[in-house]
């Protein structure tokens, strides 16, 4: 059964997904926990785990507070290897829809690019979200990437 | 002790050593036929390898495929509970039948042409074995003198303790305990202490580097404190911590073995770019710690058990991670993340919380995998030259403190000891 919702909605929604993609791909750490409630979920997990049930995921927060705190890892704590990513969203799929609240799963791919190297598929999996209407906008309550990719290559720093 | 070991023939001459080994040579890590020798003498003869913890097959006829070196493994409970290791090869052609990562099965049966073995490895079944009767007359078949017992699975000797299984292809191995070694076994027992594991999930990841490296990264207690952040301004794991560095008698396990002090304090060690005075989380739950009364101390203890596995304990967060060889510069990186069956629903939020600070994303060792991949990358091109482990000289002994790169040093010591046979 699909989930009704208005064209407004709609727009705001894909408006959302688009500006998250470019935000994560442009490297804008202060701006990226932005897009979440301040006790939004947010995880990073293995497919396997998911589906077997385990609660364990590669990235695990559940604050706004958490996000930040990322934000400020990537830029002074971790140290990394430069690389650029690069999100393709498909389409959100409408799992649910009630008044202010939207189930969405939408699938991904990121492109990873090291300096002076080849462009390879980083991470490919689909992400479960659930997105709220507030003062400020459609945020996400929660987003979970669910991966499928098998192997982490080597690391990873950024946020998908 | 210093003469350079006979496997120079092997790297092209380069493989010399000086100061005991206290400075390795870069063709240690980039030589196929060198990996090709290690895998043979560390992982498939006279060494434990870790295949997985018994909370993973809790039911008869559980199983998990895995790796021992280069080679596909089956870690299964048979129908009686037992628990086996075989090797995931048919008896027959080869092939490597097992191909979910886990499951739940009465026998293992190859579909090339259906072979079948009971879960302790046992040939069972072998198709047309008599033949095929066509008008009366018998046609083809095995041998007659076709033995189901010669024509099993490969089986491994396996060794459980603590609820943690190894695995060895070498059924003249000594024991595990003796192994491991009493000084270092301690350190496994304290971990693995009888109470039931629970399984919180996995994570895995591929380093473009040597498997030695991995070893090394975890008897390195040199770059906790410089590297990772995290580390020295928290005061987990920072230079002025009570330490101690411990080895088995042959130098190839080893303990760290840490107690938390000084978080902020700004002393010689804080001294370095790493240490954030001012930083302070948005959100402190990730740093949740609370005292385990099996700790007995120690708020971190990391575990080299050579060849295959590191087992953590970082404050409340416990795991195994093992190393899993796939040719001279890569190696597969795996974790399982677990608690303990009495732990409240409060502490494993705790242990999950805070292996946000381990894995291939953590904010304490995502950075350990990326400073291995830039040290393979010199490797590759530079093989005559090597590296220098001399912080606390170039002896290889325990110490109680931990401006030491000894346990390197002990490991080439065992390395050398072991190739040059």
């Amino acid at each position: 059964m699909t989930a009704a919702i208005g064209f407004e909605d709609w727009q705001a929604l894909t408006q959302l997904y688009a500006d998250y993609a470019h935000v994560v791909d442009a490297g804008l750490w202060e701006q990226w926990p932005e897009f979440f409630t301040d006790d939004c979920i947010y995880r990073v997990q293995p497919r396997e785990n998911f589906e077997r049930g385990f609660p364990l995921a590669t990235l695990s927060f559940e604050s706004k507070g958490m996000l930040k705190d990322r934000a400020y890892g990537i830029r002074e704590t971790l140290f990394h290897d430069p690389y650029y990513q690069r999100h393709v969203v498909g389409l959100p799929r409408l799992l649910r829809a009630d008044e202010g609240r939207f189930e969405v799963e939408a699938n991904y791919a990121v492109f990873r690019t090291k300096l002076s190297q080849i462009t390879t598929v980083y991470n490919v999996g689909r992400s479960l979200d659930v997105v709220v209407r507030t003062a400020e906008g459609l945020r996400f309550a929660r987003r979970e990437f669910i991966y499928d990719s098998e192997m982490i290559p080597n690391s990873m720093i950024y946020p998908l | 002790m210093n003469a350079p070991i006979p496997l120079a023939e092997l790297t092209a001459g380069s493989m010399n050593w000086e100061r005991g080994t206290s400075r390795i040579p870069f063709a240690v890590y980039n030589d196929p036929a060198l990996h090709k020798l290690e895998l043979q003498r560390f992982f498939y003869e006279k060494h434990w390898c870790y295949v997985g913890l018994e909370a993973e097959i809790p039911n008869p006829g559980d199983y998990k495929r895995t790796e021992i070196g280069e080679r596909s493994v089956i870690l299964v409970r048979a129908l009686d509970g037992v628990i086996h290791v075989v090797e995931n090869a048919c008896a027959h052609r080869g092939v490597a039948f097992c191909r979910a990562r886990h499951g739940n099965v009465q026998a293992f049966v190859c579909p090339y042409h259906q072979w079948n073995y009971a879960l302790d490895g046992r040939l069972r079944g072998v198709p047309m074995r008599h033949g095929v009767k066509r008008e009366g007359v018998v046609q083809g078949g095995m041998p007659a003198d076709f033995n189901f017992a010669d024509h099993g699975l490969t089986r491994l000797k396996v060794a459980v303790r603590g609820g943690v299984v190894f695995a060895s292809f070498d059924h003249d191995v000594e024991s595990f305990e003796d192994f491991v070694g009493p000084d270092v076994l301690r350190y496994f027992d304290r971990l693995f202490d009888g109470r039931k594991l629970t399984i919180l999930g996995y994570n895995r990841q591929r380093i473009p580097g040597n498997w030695k490296l991995m070893q090394e990264n975890i008897k390195d207690p040199y770059h906790p404190g410089l590297l990772h952040t995290w580390f020295v301004t928290f005061g987990l794991w920072r230079a002025d911590n009570r330490a101690q560095m411990v080895m088995d008698r042959h130098h190839r396990h080893a303990a760290m073995i840490s107690t938390r002090g000084n978080a902020g304090a700004v002393s010689e060690v804080s001294r370095v770019s790493s240490f954030k005075q001012t930083m302070n989380l948005h959100d402190p739950r990730f740093l949740d710690i609370v005292p385990e009364a099996w700790w007995n101390g120690p708020t971190a203890v990391m575990t080299t058990l050579f060849p295959s596995v590191i087992l953590q304990q970082q404050v409340n967060s416990v795991s195994t991670r093992q190393i899993v060889p796939d040719g001279h510069g890569h190696f597969d990186f795996v974790w399982t993340h677990f608690g303990f069956e009495d732990d409240t629903p409060e502490m494993t939020q705790r242990r999950l919380r805070q292996a946000n600070l381990f894995g291939p994303a953590g904010f304490v060792s995502a950075d350990d995998g990326e400073v291995i991949e830039f040290s393979q990358q010199t490797f590759d091109a530079k093989p005559a030259h090597r590296t220098l482990v001399e912080l606390g000289g170039d002896e290889v002994a325990n110490t109680d403190h931990m401006v030491t790169e000894t346990l390197i040093r002990g490991m080439y010591r065992y390395w050398r000891e072991v190739m040059a046979r």
